[in-house]
């Protein structure tokens, strides 16, 4: 394995976003925050999500995964886009990198900058909202898992899209949607039955539950079962995106 | 000793259009090879099919005898590419390009010392901490040549490296890729500049519509027929008075005075034609004969005007 020319390409996808830290960093904390005033000044005391936890307690975790997983996908696909359109990605493609390294080094910087976006924003959001740490490395695990998975996603739209237009698509189209609907801002159970079974469907409802579970304890379902379906998500597009990297489909004619 | 690189009955097909139809060429060790080509030839799909950007649909394609599929690594690692259009990653600066591009060979640190030998051969080192994106068009293309070679790769592919670079930039860049040559680097240029090969090239290989149509060093192509044709310019006094038809036909050119034929040596004489144009009413006052260049061999060939 090309260890260092895996680290380099690593170490060029963190700069990459870190040499822009305002916008790649400092934006999803204030769009958090908004949230995070908005939903709890409307919400506070009308709902209830777990019992003896604070509407804007639940919420926390929520809006913490959410940043991560956004910007995990946006990492990757916009390298991976900006990259392509420009063409500097034939640099990469010189390089004597593996299909693995390639993987390996883009869905890591993806997860670097998820877990950096979920930090600054817990560190923030936790100076307004005290929130207990149930089990901190069933948080570390999720919000790792979550990251690989969005970093994973990213890598494939990026290689897919032929334009920005065609990443901004996956990503309100798919993202945004998955997201928004996985128990951001409610738990399931205050759903109809058909939309509760519906959300068993979503990926991303276990990602969020079973960080949520991380800070309080209790969640919709057993974080047992999210590890598992996470797990298994990451695995699939795992090796989804090694066989597309493999055949270079839409990188090496 | 195995060739630089070797191709042997390279095919490619993109949908209906079929880039290479069996390619075949060995390029030897230490050898600066041209090839050539009109645009659309098949030249940027057979460098890329090399570098491994592109993928063939039949045929073996080596590099210092190294398949470039099978043994990637090692291929990439003794070959630089100088892509053809100018890109740039704008997010970093010169001197960050270059350490996270030796960085993918293996290469740490250590290798500072060849970075900052290659900023100042190629005229960079007062941009070495400038953003890519401050750099004018000419300096871009200095730092792709760079990027080519920063891990020392003993073969160096040029895919029109002095596209769009002004004359005083050109004949620098002729300078240090001859320097590249010198030191015993393999060298593969195409270009569009035909003087260019002329002056640097051993060997070129013509290409044309997917397939090898010449294949041999300059003279050799000179001399197999090809391009066997001379330029007469006889500067006569004006007004010029109205040629025969015979001497219409192989005038080329007209200008203040100056009158350019074209000739095939192999099938007129030149002694019958100055006879011929001496029994006109033309004075002559100068007359010289210039010899085939690669534009006559290129034109032959490809049918094609290059720049």
């Amino acid at each position: 394995m090309n260890v260092h020319g895996f680290l380099a390409l690593f170490y060029k996808e963190v700069l990459r976003f870190s040499n822009v830290a305002w916008q790649t960093l400092g934006a999803p904390v204030v769009t958090a925050l908004l949230y995070l005033l908005v939903f709890a000044q409307v919400l506070e005391g009308r709902v209830q999500a777990f019992e003896g936890v604070s509407y804007t307690a639940f919420l926390v975790p929520g809006l913490m995964m959410m940043a991560v997983i956004q910007n995990a996908f946006a990492n990757s696909s916009s390298s991976l886009i900006q990259s392509k359109v420009a063409g500097h990605i034939v640099f990469v493609l010189l390089a004597p990198l593996s299909s693995l390294e390639l993987f390996l080094a883009f869905v890591l910087a993806a997860v670097v900058r998820g877990l950096a976006v979920g930090a600054c924003v817990g560190l923030v959001v936790m100076l307004f909202v005290p929130l207990p740490v149930h089990n901190p490395l069933l948080v570390v695990v999720f919000a790792f898992l979550g990251s690989a998975v969005l970093g994973t996603l990213g890598l494939i739209a990026g290689i897919w899209a032929d334009k920005f237009d065609h990443v901004g698509a996956f990503q309100n189209f798919v993202i945004v949607p998955f997201s928004f609907l996985s128990g951001v801002f409610y738990s399931i159970h205050s759903l109809p039955v058909f939309w509760q079974r519906l959300s068993h469907f979503n990926p991303f409802f276990y990602m969020i539950d079973g960080f949520r579970y991380g800070f309080f304890g209790r969640s919709d379902v057993s974080p047992v079962l999210s590890l598992a379906i996470v797990g298994f998500f990451l695995s699939l597009l795992t090796t989804v995106t090694l066989a597309m990297l493999q055949r270079g489909y839409k990188l090496r004619s | 000793m195995s060739n630089a690189i070797e191709i042997v009955d390279v095919q490619k097909r993109f949908g209906n259009v079929h880039a290479l139809k069996g390619v075949n060429l060995a390029i030897k060790r230490g050898e600066f090879f041209g090839l050539l080509g009109p645009n659309g030839a098949g030249k940027s799909t057979l460098i890329n099919i090399i570098a491994g950007l592109t993928r063939r649909d039949s045929g073996h394609v080596s590099v210092l005898g190294h398949d470039v599929t099978r043994d990637y690594r090692l291929t990439r690692r003794c070959l630089g590419v100088v892509p053809q259009e100018l890109v740039f990653d704008p997010f970093f600066t010169v001197r960050e390009v270059l350490r996270i591009q030796a960085g993918y060979f293996g290469l740490g640190r250590k290798n500072d010392a060849w970075i900052d030998e290659l900023l100042y051969t190629l005229g960079l080192m007062n941009k070495a901490n400038a953003n890519m994106r401050a750099l004018s068009g000419g300096m871009k293309r200095r730092v792709l040549i760079a990027q080519a070679l920063v891990h020392k790769p003993e073969v160096v592919v040029l895919d029109e490296p002095t596209a769009g670079v002004d004359i005083g930039l050109r004949k620098s860049l002729w300078l240090f890729i001859q320097r590249l040559h010198h030191e015993g680097h393999t060298i593969v240029l195409t270009t569009h500049y035909l003087e260019e090969a002329e002056a640097l090239c051993e060997r070129i290989a013509i290409l044309n519509h997917g397939n090898v149509v010449a294949l041999d060093s300059m003279h050799g192509l000179l001399r197999k027929g090809i391009g066997m044709t001379v330029h007469i310019i006889v500067t006569v006094e004006e007004p010029v008075p109205l040629l025969p038809p015979e001497l219409q036909a192989k005038l080329v050119s007209k200008q203040s005075g100056q009158l350019e034929f074209k000739l095939d040596r192999g099938v007129e004489s030149i002694v019958e034609f100055l006879d011929r144009l001496r029994h006109t009413d033309i004075a002559i006052t100068d007359l010289r004969t210039e010899e085939p260049d690669l534009e006559d061999v290129f034109l032959e060939l490809t049918g094609e005007a290059a720049e």
